[in-house]
């Protein structure tokens, strides 16, 4: 019974850690879309931004990957 | 979960005891692979690609030349045009000068021939003329010594001899 | 706990698990395991479109020979714009990372393959060697100028203990998110694969639906794996530059 609560409670908290997972989408989508209206302003400055427009988007979703972690975690190792 | 069917339980990420082999894997496969590439493939590649632009900056700088020499044959080519036509020029005036010159003397000859033909003509025609005026004057003489004797009249021929030659002088006059 | 709650068979970590290759159960430091197939396997690969690729040095490349040849000025050009030009001598090393790493990842989308990069343990090791190199390259070739790194001069006086304290925790957490990202995006990716796999035999002739969603995702992971090898050397690269020149 304990154990079934104990189980309970780290499914609940695998599914509320994903919705961590929407904040990295938001934040992917807002530095892709800055980066297209930027591009579209000035489409001859675009081609030299890519390599920063990748590392921004790396880092917004390592953090949507932080909550997948936290989430398999909850699921299957505690 | 933890009691899942054979090792499924949990991550297999955490399963510590398999750290030391995947860790010692991992550094033999690095260590290989940066051996082959950075003894054989990279420096291989590396110096393709510089071929490859040398003999791109190679190939242009031999067709910046040939195209030197080509502007430099056009030049000669015009050069040589120009050259064959001025000399074709001057041959040509040559050959004008030349026949005007054989023309000219012709054209002098032609007229010299023709003064002395119509030198001829007109003294042969002043011959005419004399023979005719004599033969006249004869006729006239003896035409009008036969009218005087016609009339019985015994003309002195110096007196008739003036008179005609007077009165032919007044009709030519 | 697929089981208990719906029958499926759903076991979407099992493909990550190590499994000695020659009998026996454990795994010790030295034992052949699939981790060691797929790492050689990755090794005789990329070398197969390097050296293979390259070995007719042609001046009119072949198909192959132009392969190898747009990964090497991809990753040159990487470098030489990211980390400088005196970056330029660590290229073989960010070759190979970035070579591996995409080719683990390629591999990894076979089918009934093993994805070494979706192991922490490996992909720490990954990171931690970048760490340590760019951390060591700093102190040997600025020695303790390279601290100013942390010191933001640009910044008024008063913020700039704050702004270190926050740059040198971002500093030491960089090898993990470094690592995380490419560990937890290859095994996020396999794992959704094999859950919609889970679903098309459990549903039978509606199975064609899972099976379509299974064809888009892995489309999706061809680009996630590109990309992600990408994103690490990329990252490697600005590592570097911050070693080569900290201030700036």
């Amino acid at each position: 019974m304990e154990g079934d609560i104990v189980q309970m409670g780290a499914y609940i908290g695998a599914g509320l850690a994903c919705m961590g997972m929407g904040g990295a989408a938001v934040g992917v989508g807002n530095v892709a879309g800055n980066f297209l209206a930027g591009a579209l302003r000035n489409p001859s400055a675009a081609p030299g931004q890519t390599a920063t427009l990748f590392i921004g988007i790396a880092f917004a979703e390592a953090l949507g990957i932080f909550s997948f972690l936290v989430a398999l975690l909850l699921m299957f190792a505690v | 979960m933890a009691a899942e069917a054979n090792s499924a339980a949990g991550m297999p990420q955490l399963e510590f005891a398999t750290f030391p082999n995947q860790v010692l894997w991992l550094v033999l496969a690095l260590v290989v692979l940066y051996l082959i590439l950075s003894r054989i493939a990279l420096p291989r590649i590396g110096s393709v690609l510089a071929e490859r632009t040398g003999t791109i900056a190679n190939d242009i700088a031999a067709a910046e030349t040939f195209k030197l020499q080509a502007a430099e044959a056009e030049a000669a080519y015009h050069k040589a045009l120009d050259d064959a036509r001025a000399a074709a020029a001057k041959v040509v005036e040559e050959a004008r000068a030349e026949i005007q010159k054989d023309l000219d003397v012709a054209i002098a000859k032609a007229d010299s021939e023709i003064a002395a033909r119509s030198a001829e003509s007109e003294r042969r025609i002043a011959e005419i003329r004399e023979s005719a005026n004599e033969a006249v004057t004869a006729v006239a003489k003896e035409a009008t010594k036969d009218i005087l004797a016609a009339f019985g009249v015994k003309a002195d021929a110096r007196s008739v001899t003036a008179t005609v030659n007077a009165r032919l002088k007044e009709s030519a006059a | 706990m697929a089981e208990e709650s719906g029958g499926f068979a759903i076991h979407p970590m099992d493909q990550f698990i190590v499994r000695p290759l020659l009998g026996g159960d454990t795994v010790g430091m030295f034992t052949i395991t699939n981790v060691t197939l797929w790492m050689t396997l990755t090794v005789i690969a990329v070398s197969l479109v390097l050296v293979v690729g390259s070995r007719g040095r042609a001046l009119v490349p072949t198909r192959s020979q132009s392969i190898a040849e747009v990964l090497y000025s991809f990753v040159y050009k990487m470098v030489e714009d990211v980390a400088g030009h005196d970056g330029v001598k660590y290229f073989p090393y960010i070759m190979t990372l970035f070579m591996f790493i995409l080719f683990s990842n390629l591999l990894g989308l076979l089918p009934w393959s093993f994805t070494t990069t979706s192991h922490i343990a490996v992909t720490a090791v990954l990171a931690a060697a970048v760490f340590i190199t760019v951390t060591v390259l700093g102190f040997v070739l600025h020695g303790a100028s390279f601290l100013k790194l942390f010191w933001i001069t640009s910044a008024p006086l008063a913020l700039r203990p704050i702004l270190a304290l926050i740059e040198v925790i971002s500093y030491f957490v960089r090898p993990l998110s470094h690592s995380i990202r490419l560990a937890g995006n290859m095994m996020a990716g396999h794992a959704v694969v094999k859950v919609f796999a889970g679903f098309a035999g459990a549903l039978g002739l509606f199975g064609v639906l899972p099976i379509l969603a299974v064809t888009a995702v892995y489309g999706l992971e061809l680009l996630v794996s590109v990309i992600q090898a990408y994103v690490f050397t990329i990252l490697t690269c600005v590592y570097l530059r911050d070693a080569l020149h900290p201030h700036h």
